[in-house]
């Protein structure tokens, strides 16, 4: 009988065990305990972010730029209700994580204690699970079903709440290999009749048409996508979720639809006759209105989730099946189809209407900050907030070294771009970094410069600055008649706040503006040299440079503005 | 739009209704009742679920109780042979010496072998106990209600299992 331990080394114990060897924290009064456990502990990077949303957005472009399942610690009260939008976020784009939450001891839950808060309850419905520890002997199961559950089937973010008293009792030292969950079994298999069946349908249409979502990415298959798509010949769309799944010069990947996709993208998906769809939720930023959505084709669906299958999308053929699993087994059927008048249509529309922004009248076009980071930036990750130049950023940056295009996709939320890029970078330290931000989402998580910095992170933050909300400001533009409430970020006055390279600076940050479109390409390489921290590139951008095509929201895919 | 039922096995563990309870809340299912109680194991509780929806939303509704690590096991009862009965109390009270009298005639068509009975009484009172099917309940409920002013109803949320050789819902 081994000896027993207290809480806390259980904790610490686990995170080894589980290969953890970065954490994001933020510290206070209810994990104080495991905090001096991890003093105590070497081979665990702790990163100190500077608020616990911040935090959860790290450690999800830590867990998308590694493939790991990202680790947060925070106390309770405050610190844990300061992650709620993180975990929605994480929680919409299926992103592997365990959320550790400090809590009052077990005789103060209900008491509203000081910084109690029942965070178990608060992110029951965007958790894939979450659980208060109470009692210590459940400890190690609970983390380690904390780790299998949030890692395994379609990933999610886990809350598991430890009140103090169990950080510091002691119970068994046991950390499990595994646990059977008797209420959870993901799918790790394909029905071959189904497969075969969806694949038959693919093999006789005359307008194939792949639609690949971030299940793809998530599942590791992009390998097996591309040989399928490049074998049978049948062009690929993506989701934004699922950009960089295809390299951007495969000349089967006709780019992202939606409704900031491309035109051809968009004609094709109106067109096509069969639809094989893979590891897509069917957002409604994807289908534009659900009844007009691929009205000619015959719709084949490939998800991990049978929940997601025929949930917005009326399906023929439905498959659950992990896409890397229903792929390996496509690719040992797939035939070469003769496509070419097909793949020539598409070609066609998308000379009709190809991507591309006319000449800015102010500033830089945003295309040409997206040109000069492909040229400069090949190799990088990138990362984005939300906003216009997220989409912009999805239609011009080009993807052809298996990047991650790391982006808030379902929940959209502001303010991820910046944590999500340091996270990112800490990750993959070897690999550049690039964030791409707005003025608006930047600010809502700039006090993570000093993490940055601090940490020594290179990240490029590439802020599009065009001084308003520019996303929001675009629908004004277009559809309320040019009344501009609340998205000018200026004071009345003209000036805007805050200078961010007097800002940057005072951090010690290396920090250049950029106003010509000729100093783009120079000023991006001067901040690929600074490899010993972060810079900002503010570069300025007009307010009246419009995304598009754009699918107004609830109408079809095939009525995009164009201009 | 169509009355459906559920039976779910469920981990017998704090915040398990409020996770299930929370997901028709969320996603706008219409729940009718849910009632839940434990199992011959002490580690499963039972649940057993009403709602009203159409063909598409209830598939969506299997599969996300389905998806929950909470749930066990998911059993659909609308179409199998199933035993249903809900508990429901109904105190009238106002009455005079017919009406009671009357109380006790309807009692005694209603009732099936002893499962619906007049429990207690008072001067102006009566107290029905029944144990019927949600859908004998609902028409006994309409009679009471044409009867007598001053009415009383308290419903269980009906409780189901699987048949042997003989069913009643």
């Amino acid at each position: 009988m081994a000896l027993n331990i207290t809480g806390r080394k259980l904790f610490v114990k686990a995170l080894k065990e589980e290969g953890v060897d970065t954490i994001f924290a933020y510290p206070g009064g209810m994990i104080t305990d495991i905090m001096d456990e991890l003093y105590k502990t070497e081979g665990i990077r702790v990163i100190l972010g500077r608020h616990e949303q911040a935090l959860i957005h790290e450690a999800e472009g830590y867990a998308r730029a590694t493939g790991k399942t990202a680790v947060v610690l925070v106390t309770s009260g405050p610190g844990a209700t300061n992650t709620i939008t993180g975990i929605a976020d994480a929680y919409y784009d299926s992103i592997p994580m365990v959320i550790f939450t400090g809590q009052v001891p077990l005789h103060l839950i209900g008491n509203d204690a000081f910084q109690e808060v029942d965070i178990v309850g608060m992110t029951r419905s965007i958790t894939k699970y979450g659980v208060t520890v109470r009692n210590r002997e459940d400890m190690g199961r609970l983390i380690k079903m904390g780790f299998q559950v949030a890692s395994t089937g379609k990933p999610g973010p886990v809350l598991i709440d430890i009140p103090k008293d169990i950080q510091t009792v002691s119970g068994s030292p046991e950390y499990p290999d595994h646990v059977d969950i008797r209420g959870y079994h993901p799918n790790e298999s394909v029905h071959i009749g189904q497969l075969k069946k969806a694949y038959r349908l693919l093999k006789n249409a005359k307008r194939p048409l792949i639609l690949a979502g971030g299940g793809v990415r998530i599942a590791k298959a992009q390998k097996h996508l591309l040989t399928f798509a490049t074998k049978m010949g049948i062009p690929v769309t993506t989701t934004v979720m699922a950009k960089g799944v295809m390299p951007d010069d495969n000349p089967f990947y006709i780019g992202n639809c939606g409704m900031h996709g491309r035109y051809a993208a968009n004609k094709a998906v109106t067109e096509c006759d069969v639809l094989f769809s893979i590891g897509t939720r069917f957002n409604d930023r994807i289908t534009g209105e659900l009844d007009k959505f691929a009205p000619k084709a015959q719709i084949v669906h490939v998800d991990i989730a049978s929940a997601s299958i025929s949930r917005n999308v009326e399906v023929d053929v439905p498959v659950t099946a992990d896409a890397k699993i229903a792929l390996e087994k496509l690719v040992e059927y797939a035939e070469p189809m003769e496509n070419d008048k097909w793949l020539a249509k598409i070609a066609e529309w998308e000379n009709e209407h190809p991507l591309g922004m006319p000449n800015t009248k102010i500033g830089i076009s945003p295309q040409t900050i997206c040109e000069g980071i492909n040229e400069v930036f090949p190799d990088a990750n990138i990362v984005t907030d939300v906003g216009q130049h997220q989409m912009w950023a999805s239609q011009f940056i080009r993807l052809n070294k298996g990047q991650e295009f790391i982006t808030s996709g379902g929940l959209g939320t502001m303010g991820f771009g910046f944590p999500a890029a340091i996270g990112a970078a800490v990750g993959k330290p070897k690999k550049p970094t690039v964030l791409i931000t707005g003025d608006g989402g930047f600010q809502m998580n700039m006090q993570e410069m000093a993490t940055a910095m601090t940490e020594k992170i290179p990240v490029v933050i590439c802020l599009f600055n065009n001084a308003n909300l520019g996303m929001v400001r675009q629908m004004q533009q277009l559809f309320y008649g040019k009344r501009y409430e609340i998205t000018d970020l200026s004071a009345a006055d003209g000036k805007y706040y805050p200078d961010f390279i007097k800002w940057a600076n005072s951090y010690s940050c290396k920090a250049i503006r950029v106003t010509k479109a000729e100093d783009v390409v120079d000023a991006l390489k001067q901040a690929r040299k600074n490899t010993a921290g972060p810079t900002v590139l503010d570069f300025i951008v007009s307010p009246d440079d419009l995304v598009l095509p754009m699918v107004k929201s609830g109408t079809p895919l095939s009525e995009m503005i164009l201009k | 739009m169509k009355n459906r039922w559920i039976a779910l096995y469920v981990e017998n563990q704090v915040g398990v209704l409020a996770k299930v309870s929370g997901l028709f809340s969320a996603k706008s299912y219409n729940l009718q009742t849910l009632t839940v109680g434990t199992t011959e194991k002490d580690d499963v509780s039972r649940m057993t679920i009403s709602v009203m929806a159409d063909d598409a939303t209830f598939e969506q509704i299997k599969k996300q109780l389905n998806a929950m690590v909470e749930v066990i096991k998911v059993i659909d009862l609308t179409s199998i042979p199933i035993h249903m009965k809900e508990i429901l109390y109904a105190k009238v009270s106002g009455l005079d010496c017919a009406g009671k009298t009357e109380a006790f005639q309807i009692a005694e068509v209603f009732d099936q072998g002893g499962n619906v009975k007049i429990v207690d009484i008072g001067a102006d009172a009566v107290l029905f106990e029944c144990t019927l099917t949600e859908r004998k309940n609902n028409e006994l409920i309409s009679l009471l209600k044409t009867r007598y002013k001053k009415l009383e109803v308290i419903r269980g949320g009906a409780v189901a299992v699987e048949s042997i050789s003989s069913s009643c819902r």
